[in-house]
């Protein structure tokens, strides 16, 4: 299967690859998938507390070329949001930048539940009732034991 | 990006076809393009000559008659005569079959045919090592066994199996054995007779022969073996597989069973060398395991885990200058490993993370070299991107984790 351009780039240049500390109350962590299932994705958000948006993002994966793209892809779009419109990006978003084929649209769901799961984390940090949008979240993190 | 060759470390999925084998095909397109059948002039009679040839030099690789060697379009389709043809013609005996878990597709799937059809199958498990357990074997037959079948050589480990021991089990209790050997003909000894095997699959383009051209090897005298014809046509090939012969293809077979015969020593030698290397140098990495047995192995196969790296997602890091293969099928939404791997008692998490070197005659030292330094880097640069690498040198310990599967 032939990867399109922009997959490439991200897999050859991946941006924002990382570790911000789990512990500090400013950072949400998301840690999502599984390695018998091929793909682990770990995206982390930083969130200024006198704006509210996200400062930084970094992410680490384990798994294929698309997977990758789709967690860079996400840390480049999540700098600089807030965390409603961090919230409002949709896998569907990242099939269409990175061209994924039918068979990879997984990987993006994937990165999809990896944001929802950091900013879920920084909520529940943080005691912020995120009225509406727990329900949304669809990867369970794995915190207590990272 | 250098424009140096890919280098083609997938020869268990095919081998180039050797010029030699290409040179002795040429004539049979144009020139002697006759069909093997046509018995009333010259170029029917030059292409069954040819044909005729071509078995010899298959039956002297095998060291077996010429009428023994039956010809089909590849070895799937010998592996669908051999079962299929048993379980027809010996419905009277039995409608038991004992198989491996590990085997190819072609096996698998028509065992699962035959399986709607009223046979009972029974799917050996293998140990850690890949083999099979021979008490488990011997175990599973019954009065209604009719046919063990047990591959030669793993297609992603290139583990052998005992198959004089195999033999012996299927002679002591008059049970028919077949053999998809598509992996061990050409490059390691396979004499059927001389082993007790009764029915083997092979084919040519893993033997530096021709795509769309293989064998089934049918035992004559003791036993006599018969199967029905699952092609239905002008009776050739004994009956047993109708249809005009491909008579390039087969003078191609031929040729490549020659060379494989006279060269088998010296690549064997050269390849086990290089496979060795490979091996040494990749497994001086961290976290890194050989996948079947060392004991009993194809010479020029090396399946290794690279622990916390996704196996597709490594081979994207060199697959501008490596062919390999990855047991890790990341192309569907079930993410299937490899089925043999994790027969083999491997995790979904090591399968997913092991690539297959398959090294063939064309395969240079130097090519090995810059495979293991591409491979390296690849591993390398994917553990930097690996939240559990990362988490695995943190002392985390991995299987305490409740993942969320997807």
């Amino acid at each position: 299967m032939a990867y399109s351009e922009k997959v490439l780039d991200h897999f050859k240049s991946p941006r924002n690859v990382g570790t911000l500390n789990k512990d500090a109350k400013n950072v949400g962590t998301g840690l999502v998938g599984a390695p018998e299932c091929g793909d682990v994705m770990r995206l982390q958000i930083e969130v200024d507390e006198a704006t509210g948006l996200i400062s930084d993002a970094k992410f680490k994966t384990f798994g294929c070329g698309s997977a990758i793209a789709s967690s860079s892809l996400a840390t480049e779009w999540l700098k600089g949001k807030s965390l409603e419109d961090a919230m409002r990006i949709d896998n569907m978003d990242i099939v269409e930048e990175l061209a994924l084929p039918p068979v990879k649209i997984h990987c993006s769901v994937l990165a999809e539940d990896a944001i929802k799961s950091a900013i879920a984390d920084y909520q529940q940090k943080n005691g912020i009732t995120a009225d509406g949008t727990r329900q949304t979240v669809h990867g369970e993190p794995a915190l207590e034991t990272i | 990006m250098t424009q140096r060759k890919l280098i083609y470390l997938d020869n268990n999925a095919t081998t180039p076809c050797d010029p030699r084998v290409v040179d002795a095909m040429i004539p049979y397109f144009f020139e002697k393009h006759g069909n093997a059948a046509s018995r009333s002039h010259q170029y029917g009679w030059e292409a069954e000559d040819a044909v005729d040839y071509a078995r010899e030099q298959i039956a002297k690789l095998l060291d077996v008659e010429d009428k023994e060697v039956i010809f089909t379009s590849g070895a799937t389709e010998s592996n669908n005569l051999a079962l299929k043809g048993v379980f027809e013609m010996y419905a009277k005996k039995g409608n038991h079959i004992i198989t491996a878990e590990t085997e190819h597709k072609a096996i698998l799937d028509t065992c699962g045919h035959l399986e709607k059809a009223g046979a009972e199958i029974t799917y050996l498990k293998v140990q850690e090592d890949g083999l099979i357990n021979l008490a488990d074997l011997e175990a599973a037959i019954k009065p209604n066994t009719i046919l063990v079948s047990l591959m030669w050589a793993n297609n992603e480990t290139g583990v052998i199996q005992p198959m004089h021991e195999i033999a012996q089990i299927c002679e002591k209790h008059g049970v028919l054995f077949h053999s998809d050997a598509t992996q061990a003909v050409g490059k390691i000894p396979t004499h059927p007779r001389e082993v007790g095997v009764h029915l083997m699959s092979f084919t040519a383009h893993k033997m530096y022969g021709p795509k769309g051209v293989g064998a089934l090897y049918v035992s004559r005298k003791n036993p006599r073996v018969k199967v029905t014809a699952q092609i239905d046509g002008g009776g050739h090939e004994r009956g047993m597989r109708s249809g005009t012969l491909n008579v390039p293809g087969i003078v191609g077979f031929g040729k490549a069973a020659e060379i494989a015969r006279e060269e088998m020593q010296q690549d064997t030698a050269r390849l086990s060398k290089l496979r060795d290397h490979l091996q040494a140098e990749l497994t001086k990495m961290e976290e890194t395991k050989v996948n079947g047995t060392e004991e009993s192995r194809m010479p020029h196969v090396a399946n290794i885990s690279f622990k916390h790296v996704e196996g597709e997602g490594l081979m994207m890091t060199f697959n501008q200058n490596i062919a390999v293969s990855s047991g890790s099928a990341c192309t569907s939404a079930s993410l299937e490993p490899s089925y043999v791997l994790v027969g083999m008692g491997l995790g979904d998490d090591l399968a997913h993370s092991s690539i297959r070197f398959s090294l063939g005659r064309f395969t240079t030292e130097e090519e090995v070299d810059q495979a293991i330094e591409l491979v390296r880097n690849g591993v390398n640069h994917m553990r930097d991107l690996s939240p559990i690498w990362e988490m695995y040198q943190d002392g985390v310990d991995l299987t305490k984790i409740e993942w969320s599967a997807h």
